[in-house]
């Protein structure tokens, strides 16, 4: 048998006179199968599921001779994050550099709202809406709460704008640079359809645009018009998809933003197409650097916050991109998970829906067993949203603790001050997307 | 009245004042001079006052209005009126691209002629332009009414779920999922009710009315082509 044979999924080897193609493998024939079949394109939840170079392919340089560490538990890494401190009156301060991304009641069930409220603010930091509105639940459960102004404008409401923390211009998102959403029929509850004001059960289109601007010159008029609306108090984002990273960001800053989020193509979605999802935009590591330097380049790099996520999953995920310049990150996929998608002990769930633990990506359905991208009641009940919360905030304390370890170990006082310096990359490919050396050597492919 | 010169005031003190007042203020009559085309003025009001803005004005003139009336006595930018909630903006002279984009209520009267998307996303509000539209107006349209006195561009319509359209003069083309339909003496009544509240002139028996074909609603692949 040849060397690059590859064994089966199942654990087993090939038959005699088998070989699994690299062209047409087992899951590239399963979608030609699929597409024959069916005559339509496959439409998921989530993010990229291709491999792509990721801050595990990054590694952070200890101190030892030449830096030395803080010690665990006894000396002070602080975490601390002010987001909107370049016009906002009232910029948000977070405990913790990790905040919960957008996700839509519609998309999420209204205690999964609720409960990623309640987790973040047990966290000290903030929680965003989505596409549809704010619910007064998610509202009351979010000591901090950021408030989307998306293309679709469902649920757009003056009221929510000034009772928000923040508000967050949503020109895409790194699953679907460049692409409107889809919330399909049956997730369109009468609470859902009365919020968006759309007939209930039809399946409703987010637009990928902008209905009154296009384009940064009317961004600017935008972002002022929203700055008057809430006399200038509330911190105002932009978010972007990773794709033209340098000039987006550079753009979002000319257009006065106060924070900047750029979301990889790791960043999940409720609903959009497989080919859409695997096949536009870059990877969370390629977008952190551009995003950087186009901050660095206009002298407001930490003057204008950059918020990075798509991926994020671990403390070393959240040290990397702050070692890279982030100012914090954003999780949406993992706080899914944290609640409980995709949760072992739903087995039997998940296998009457033809799949199984980890395997679930089918968000746009409202199936989901773990009453998380639900609108169905029966459903949601099984989320419990204090329950819920408390595991939010578990998870994200166990980020920063980790975030923390990393960062003292680098012999840093504050989370901040982690530098492209203290790392180094598993791969070339790596390497030349965040800018720092292969391990081991001091080159930085296509910089030096 | 109070009288707000902007040579002497910035658009910031404007807003903040009328920001500032309670629903049960004295201060019910404002007039706004000397704009030179600023943004964003008279934005995310929430009191019914009555506020006249005398001349030209930049981009979201009345952005997000609640309860208020706002009268613009000369042409508008881009997106007057967007998002509106509820109350009356007037628009005496024309309007520029996407006039009461994604409006959730209320009232918006263009009597010259409005730009391209007028009425784009629009979810409840309702419209009366005199003159005519450009294209893609409605695109999306959730609800709400968009009358046109004049003749409307290409694509009137696109994607619409359940506004209702009436056009009185030539529509260039129908967007996808738009058809025309018959006008009711339901229809006409509120048709008639709307260029009432306008204070325009016009025939109500002379308007013809368009609409969701509802194919479009529920993804089918067989509809592919449509989209």
């Amino acid at each position: 048998m040849a060397d690059d044979s590859r064994s089966f999924p199942s654990g087993g080897e090939a038959p005699w006179g088998g070989r699994e193609s690299w062209t047409f493998d087992q899951p590239t024939i399963s979608y030609i199968q699929r597409a024959a079949t069916t005559g339509i394109y496959d439409i998921r939840g989530g993010g990229a599921k291709r491999r792509v170079p990721h801050f595990d392919d990054l590694l952070l340089l200890g101190a030892s001779v030449s830096r030395y560490p803080l010690e665990g538990y006894r000396e002070r890494c602080d975490t601390n994050v002010a987001l909107g401190t370049r016009f906002a009156k009232k910029p948000i301060e977070l405990k913790i550099p990790v905040t919960i991304a957008g996700m839509s009641f519609g998309a999420l069930s209204a205690h999964a709202k609720e409960a990623l409220g309640r987790g973040a603010s047990q966290a000290g930091t903030s929680t965003t809406t989505g596409d549809g509105g704010m619910t007064d639940e998610e509202r009351k459960a979010s000591k901090m709460l950021v408030y989307q102004l998306l293309p679709s404008r469902y649920g757009l409401n003056p009221d929510d704008l000034r009772r928000a923390d923040a508000i967050e211009v949503v020109i895409g998102q790194g699953a679907k640079p460049g692409g409107g959403g889809m919330l399909l029929g049956q997730k369109i509850s009468d609470r859902v359809a009365a919020m968006r004001n759309l007939p209930k059960g039809i399946d409703q289109r987010s637009a990928c645009r902008h209905p009154d601007w296009t384009g940064p010159d009317d961004l600017t008029i935008k972002i002022q018009e929203i700055r008057e609306i809430t006399d200038w108090e509330k911190p105002i984002y932009v978010k972007v998809g990773a794709t033209r990273t340098r000039y987006d960001v550079a753009l979002a800053v000319k257009a006065g933003a106060d924070v900047v989020v750029v979301d990889g193509m790791q960043g999940g979605t409720a609903a959009t197409q497989d080919v859409f999802i695997e096949h536009v935009g870059i990877p969370t590591l390629a977008a952190v650097r551009l995003a950087v330097e186009a901050l660095q380049e206009l002298d407001m790099h930490r003057k204008v916050q950059l918020i990075v996520s798509g991926g994020i999953r671990t403390g070393a995920d959240v040290a990397k991109a702050l070692a890279l310049g982030a100012d914090a990150v954003s999780i949406g996929t993992a706080a899914m998970v944290a609640l409980g998608d995709n949760s072992p002990h739903l087995v039997d769930e998940y296998r009457k829906l033809g799949t199984a633990p980890g395997y679930y990506d089918d968000w746009q359905e409202g199936r989901d067993p773990a009453g998380i991208s639900t609108q169905d009641p029966e459903l949601e009940k099984r989320l419990d949203p204090v329950l819920g919360g408390r595991r939010i905030a578990n998870y994200l304390q166990v980020l920063t603790l980790e975030c923390q370890t990393l960062a003292r170990a680098c012999g840093k006082t504050h989370v901040h001050n982690l530098e492209p310096d203290d790392l180094v990359a598993l791969t070339i490919e790596a390497a030349a997307m965040a800018g720092v050396p292969l391990a081991g050597t001091g080159w930085i492919p296509g910089r030096s | 009245m109070n009288t707000i010169d902007l040579s002497k005031t910035p658009v910031r003190e404007l807003n903040q004042r009328l920001h500032d007042l309670t629903p049960d203020t004295n201060e019910r009559l404002w007039r706004i001079t000397n704009l030179k085309g600023e943004h964003a003025l008279a934005v995310g009001l929430t009191v019914p006052i009555e506020v006249e803005i005398d001349g030209h004005v930049g981009y979201y003139c009345a952005g997000m209005n609640k309860e208020a009336k706002v009268v613009i006595t000369g042409h508008c930018g881009v997106g007057v009126a967007e998002n509106i909630m509820s109350g009356e903006v007037r628009v005496k002279g024309n309007a520029s691209q996407a006039a009461a984009a994604s409006g959730h209520g209320g009232l918006v009267v263009i009597e010259g002629d409005a730009s391209a998307r007028c009425g784009i996303s629009m979810k409840g509000v309702d419209i009366v332009v005199g003159g005519s539209v450009g294209h893609m107006s409605a695109f999306m349209g959730q609800s709400g009414s968009l009358v046109v006195c004049g003749d409307a561009g290409q694509s009137l319509g696109d994607s619409i779920y359940e506004a209702r359209l009436y056009v009185q003069g030539s529509v260039e083309s129908l967007g996808s999922d738009c058809i025309e339909k018959e006008m009711t003496p339901h229809h006409l009544a509120k048709l008639e009710r709307l260029l009432s509240r306008a204070g325009i002139e016009a025939d109500p028996r002379r308007f013809r009315r368009y609409g969701s074909a509802r194919r479009l609603y529920s993804f089918h692949v067989d509809q592919a082509e449509q989209y």
